[in-house]
């Protein structure tokens, strides 16, 4: 037995030079194959007076187990070698750029629209849409700007003939969903509008919202309360709203929307009114245009310049850089 | 509108600031544009003459002058042209400081002394510039404070009235409106008729009645036209923004900045016969006090003698009627012309006067006659002369008439919402000069004549809101909103359009809808396009019938300024006109891509983008409307695209007819150039309407049973379009044909030169069971029969 006493330890050594899984098999098969040595003295054993064969067997037994448990040892610690040696092998600069794709973005303009669009959307208001060329009927006549009306010098209209322009304001929207529809009516009416007008402050095309709810019972206050709530929705602060008295032929009474502005100068807070838009109780003539009867419903309409709100939103100081459509001032907008 | 702050003061005394009034009728409705001082910040100046003047002995352009300020004299060196024995000026003396604390010193000009300074009304910040010294008048006191003497510590205001506020444009609107706002008294101007010195009457006829209902004249004759206009009435008249020009025409426009009423004098002799109000005959002519010849127009209403015209009505005098140095007898014209007989014509003459502007917004129909009683007086204390009877000529059933306004107080109540005490509504419309009748649900109310912009009911309800004081009416929030939205689920929405192609890397653009001709015709030449009547300039003349024409613009915009990887989308209308006249205004998708596939990177190649980057870009697109297959790209031409990388891009409509919706390709190598993009650019159009409308998903089990799966190598002529394949394979493929996938195209070593090898992959899978191979090979078997029976495909040796 000597004999077995030297394989075990002929075998755990082996075990314990195995550089790799495959040799460590090697081992296994060279002493616990079928052939193995270990196992032949198993087989061996029909050799040992039978009274002393259960205890050989438990010997040799105890011997294998002792191999196999050395093997299997050795055996995860040569794979949690190799695992790691591959991690390792596997390991990237994580400070590499990701694949670029780059996404683009929304025109600032579109952008200011869709989040007045959402405002609104939850106080159940519909976006409307309409035809930028338009007639004399819906973009003055129905507003209550007969054709000679001195009011028509305010808007520097493009003409293409006598009966066709371009719309000067999205105003002809409200006519044409009122000719539609009967109120209650709450929509919005974002678009692109025309002024013959261009120098440093002023684009022949920039783009308008205008907000109109007609209901039973809607009043001036009611028109106070919306703008207030818009412009601390929009400008995420409490900002102070001032309508104005002024004219619109097709509101009554009608007004500018001022907001204060604070201007940090080095000489410190300064404020001032910035003129917004305008707004106004929906004129009763209008109403007679489209078939609804302004004693049985009010309402009010309202309209701003939406690159005005784009610019005091994100401090842009140029008019004209909104249609240049430079991409190093679209990607400021991601 | 300007006026003196001065000036309005002698009307009515609120009191209240310069700053005060300002932000007091801007919150009126009465908008303050500005407010500007009369005259800078100066002192020591004072009215002195020019005793002598002689030439510099070393400059040609300047004077050596002797002016006195009435105690001394003094040498000063002048530079001015206008500079002249006898002319009496603003002097700085030593010691003055002008405007921008600049200090006057002796000084010396050219090795001459000089002791103070002869002013222009520039440095005394009186205008922007001027041409010369300002010259005062002959009787001014020599050695008078010039500030004093000119009464210069005043303000200009400026007020932009809105079309409605005709009633505000002269002192006598304004002060009323000042002394509404304050609740202060007016100092009202007495205005006395003169008594008729002569018994001279002017014949006036009128047959345009309603056009001009109310026509007085009036003849004063032995006017002396020479006489100087004093200077408080030159200075009124130039703080209100109208230069002096003699006294005949300065008191008219004196009394129309003072009352309102635009007032006309024509020289007597040159009227033959008698005034005849009347309107044009087509093609008269007459040349007006500007110089201009105009042919007249028979919407036109003039004064006009027995012979010609005279006058534009309410616009402008004509040059020969008008009052001129040898005058000596005046008709003076006062008249109430219809706003709707002035409104529009003198924009058609081209002519924009004080005149005009006042008529065709209205003026106060019962002015005339005080106005012309107090240009009268003025005259006779001006320029003398014996003023004959006032003549009147009006037609009762065509002067406007105050509408008597009912209004009740529950309506002003809705409107405001607010509840007025019917002692605030009656105080407050009392003020602005209505009359008031209670009735039981509220007033039956007349506004004076001047304020014939009172119609209807709402016009007092915003009367009330402005005169309370918008600030002060309440706030509230509408009540709570209409039902729940309905937001159509097959409709996909803009913001998730533009949200797709703003992740494949496109950024948005907004172009101008109005481009330039000939861009718009190298674009597309197969439509005219509709051009404005009155653009901005030739590069925005005519509406776009595509947006690609701004696009490309957009694009070479931004590759001339190293941006050489572009991708632009935009939405928004063209503007196509149609065969039967009528223009489609056409939501549209437009988007154009150069340079570079991916930004250029450690991780990828350089590979610029190709035709399939932009069909990618539309099929991914097309894929969110859940119906892909219901678009084809059929190959096209297209006048500006490359003839053989064109795609017309159809859709099967609900009656299974393919409809163009779109078009796609890389702009035509001829057009790179003139278009300033020198590298390859792909442009894509499509109608927004065909992208939008999406499919609602429809659930449709999940097969239990496994898929199969065969794969093809093809080998076909170059020629055949891969789509010709695919509809092959898809017509004898079987019903159970789930996936066909096209996975190589190769071309190349080992395949004949003239044709082409496709690899695909063909999966079947059967919803109730398993397919058998038997059945999966028939189908292969009658596909490829069919393939090669057709399009003369054959299997890959």
């Amino acid at each position: 037995m000597e004999n077995l006493e030297a394989l075990t330890q002929q075998a755990l050594a082996a075990v314990s030079e195995a550089q790799d899984v495959a040799a460590l098999d090697q081992v296994r098969v060279q002493f616990l194959g079928k052939k193995g040595e270990i196992t032949s003295l198993m087989k061996n054993l029909g050799s040992v007076a039978p009274e002393d064969r259960p205890k050989m067997g438990a010997i040799i037994n105890e011997a294998k187990d002792q191999v196999e448990n050395a093997i299997s040892q050795r055996k995860q610690l040569l794979e949690s070698a190799a695992l790691d040696a591959k991690l390792a092998a596997e390991t990237i600069d994580i400070t590499l750029p990701g694949r670029a794709m780059q996404e683009g973005s929304l025109h600032p303009v579109t952008r200011t629209i869709e989040r007045i669009e959402s405002f609104f959307a939850g106080a159940g208001f519909q976006v409307m849409e309409g035809p930028e060329i338009e007639d004399e009927f819906h973009n003055f006549e129905a507003l209550n700007i007969p054709s000679h009306h001195p009011a028509r010098a305010m808007h520097d209209t493009f003409y293409f003939d006598a009966g066709r322009l371009l719309r000067t304001h999205t105003s002809p929207v409200q006519v044409r969903t009122m000719e539609a529809q009967q109120p209650p009516l709450r929509i919005i009416c974002p678009g692109r509008v025309y002024r013959c007008d261009y120098d440093q402050t002023h684009s022949p095309m920039f783009h308008q919202m205008e907000g109109l709810l007609v209901d039973k019972g809607v009043s001036f206050a009611d028109l106070k309360g919306i703008l207030q709530e818009f412009m601390a929705a929009f400008f995420e602060k409490d900002i102070k709203v001032r309508l104005r008295p002024s004219y619109f032929p097709f509101t009554e009474p009608s007004a500018e929307i001022d907001i204060e502005w604070v201007i940090e100068t080095p000489e410190g807070t300064k404020t001032r009114w910035l003129e917004i838009g305008g707004c106004g109780m929906v004129h009763p003539e209008v109403f007679r245009h489209v078939g609804i009867d302004p004693e049985e419903y009010t309402g009010f309409a309202f309209g701003m310049g939406m690159e005005r709100m784009a610019m005091l939103r994100y401090g842009v100081n140029d008019l004209r850089l909104f249609f240049e459509n430079d991409l190093r001032f679209l990607q400021q907008f991601r | 509108m300007k006026f003196s702050e001065q000036w309005l003061r002698e009307w009515v005394q609120p009191a209240v600031s310069t700053e005060e009034l300002a932000a007091q009728v801007t919150m009126a409705g009465l908008e303050v544009d500005g407010v500007e001082a009369v005259a800078g910040m100066f002192s020591g100046v004072v009215v002195g003459q020019v005793v002598s003047r002689e030439q510099h002995p070393d400059a040609d352009k300047l004077s050596l002058c002797q002016v006195t300020d009435g105690n001394e004299t003094f040498q000063i060196v002048c530079g001015a042209a206008n500079v002249r024995t006898g002319l009496k000026i603003p002097l700085a003396k030593i010691g003055a400081v002008l405007p921008g604390d600049f200090k006057i010193k002796k000084a010396k000009l050219r090795g001459v002394e000089s002791f103070g300074m002869l002013c222009a009304e520039a440095e005394l910040g009186m205008a922007e510039s001027s041409d010369g010294l300002m010259e005062l008048p002959e009787d001014a006191p020599v050695g008078a404070d010039f500030r004093e003497y000119m009464n210069l510590d005043d303000t200009i205001i400026e007020v932009d009235l809105t079309p409605n506020r005709a009633d505000c444009l002269s002192m006598a609107g304004l002060a009323r409106e000042v002394g509404v706002l304050n609740k202060a008294d007016l100092t009202e101007l007495v205005v006395n008729a003169v008594a008729p010195a002569i018994d001279d009457k002017p014949a006036i006829e009128v047959s345009a009645a309603e056009q001009c209902p109310r026509y007085l004249g009036r003849i004063v004759k032995g006017v002396n036209v020479k006489a100087v206009t004093p200077l408080w009435m030159v200075e009124k008249l130039r703080r209100g923004g109208i230069r002096s020009i003699d006294p005949v025409v300065d008191v008219t426009n004196y009394v129309m900045l003072e009352l309102g009423q635009p007032m006309h004098a024509f020289d007597l002799k040159q009227i033959d016969g008698g005034i005849r109000v009347r309107m044009a005959e087509q093609g008269e002519k007459l040349t007006l006090l500007d110089g201009q010849d105009v042919e007249l127009n028979a919407d036109t209403l003039v004064i006009a003698d027995h012979a010609k015209p005279l006058a534009i009505a309410g616009i402008m005098g004509g040059e020969h009627s008008g009052v001129a140095d040898d005058t000596q007898d005046l008709l003076l014209e006062a008249a109430f012309f219809a706003p709707l007989a002035i409104a529009g014509r003198a924009r058609n003459y081209g002519l924009h006067t004080d005149s005009s502007h006042r008529f065709e917004r209205g003026v106060d129909y019962n002015l005339a006659a005080k106005a012309m009683e107090r240009a009268t007086a003025l005259l006779l204390d001006i320029c003398g002369g014996q003023p004959g009877p006032v003549v009147e000529v009006a037609s009762e059933a065509h002067l406007p008439k105050a509408p008597t306004i009912h209004l009740r107080r529950a309506r002003a109540e809705l409107i405001l919402g607010l509840k007025l005490a019917d002692s605030e509504i009656e105080d407050i419309l009392t003020r602005l000069g209505m009359q008031l009748t209670a009735t039981d649900d509220g007033w039956d109310v007349v506004a004076p004549s001047y304020r014939f912009d009172m119609a209807i009911e709402s016009d007092l309800i915003e009367e009330l809101a402005r005169i309370y004081g918008y600030e002060r009416l309440p706030v509230r929030l509408p009540s709570a909103a209409s039902p729940l939205a309905r937001v159509a689920e097959n409709r996909l929405s803009m913001g998730d359009l533009r949200r797709h192609l703003v992740a494949r890397g496109y950024q948005e653009a907004i172009t101008y809808s109005f481009v330039e001709p000939q861009l718009q015709k190298s674009m597309d030449p197969d439509h005219a396009p509709i051009a404005l009547l009155n653009p901005i300039s030739a590069e925005m003349s005519v509406m776009r019938t595509d947006l690609l024409a701004g696009l490309v613009q957009a694009v070479s915009y931004n590759l001339k300024r190293q941006q050489p990887r572009v991708r632009l989308f935009e939405t928004g209308l063209r503007f196509v006109p149609q065969a039967d006249g009528q223009l489609d205004q056409i939501p549209t998708l437009a988007f154009a891509l150069t340079g570079n596939r991916l930004p250029q990177s450690w991780a990828d190649t350089d590979a610029g983008v190709d035709f399939f980057d932009a069909k990618g870009d539309v099929e991914s697109l097309l894929a969110r409307t859940g119906q892909l297959s219901r678009y084809r790209f059929v190959a096209a031409s297209h006048p500006a695209l490359h003839p053989g990388q064109t795609a017309r891009i159809e859709k099967l409509d609900a009656d299974g007819q393919w409809q163009e919706v779109g078009v796609m390709g890389a702009l035509h190598p001829s057009l790179q150039k003139p278009l300033g993009v020198k590298q390859a650019l792909y442009l894509v159009q499509l109608d927004l309407a065909a992208v939008r409308e999406i499919a609602i998903p429809d659930f449709s089990e999940l097969s239990k049973f496994p898929e199969m799966r065969r794969d093809l190598a093809l080998v076909v002529a170059q020629d055949v379009q891969v789509d010709q394949v695919l509809q092959a394979i898809r017509a004898k493929a079987g019903d159970y044909l789930t996936k066909l996938n096209l996975f190589d195209v190769y071309v190349g070593k080992g395949i004949d030169p003239d044709r082409k090898s496709l690899a695909l992959g063909l999966t079947w899978q059967h919803p109730s069971r398993t397919l058998t191979d038997e059945e999966v090979n028939d189908s292969v078997s009658s596909v490829l029969a069919h393939l090669e029976e057709s399009l003369g495909a054959t299997l890959r040796g």
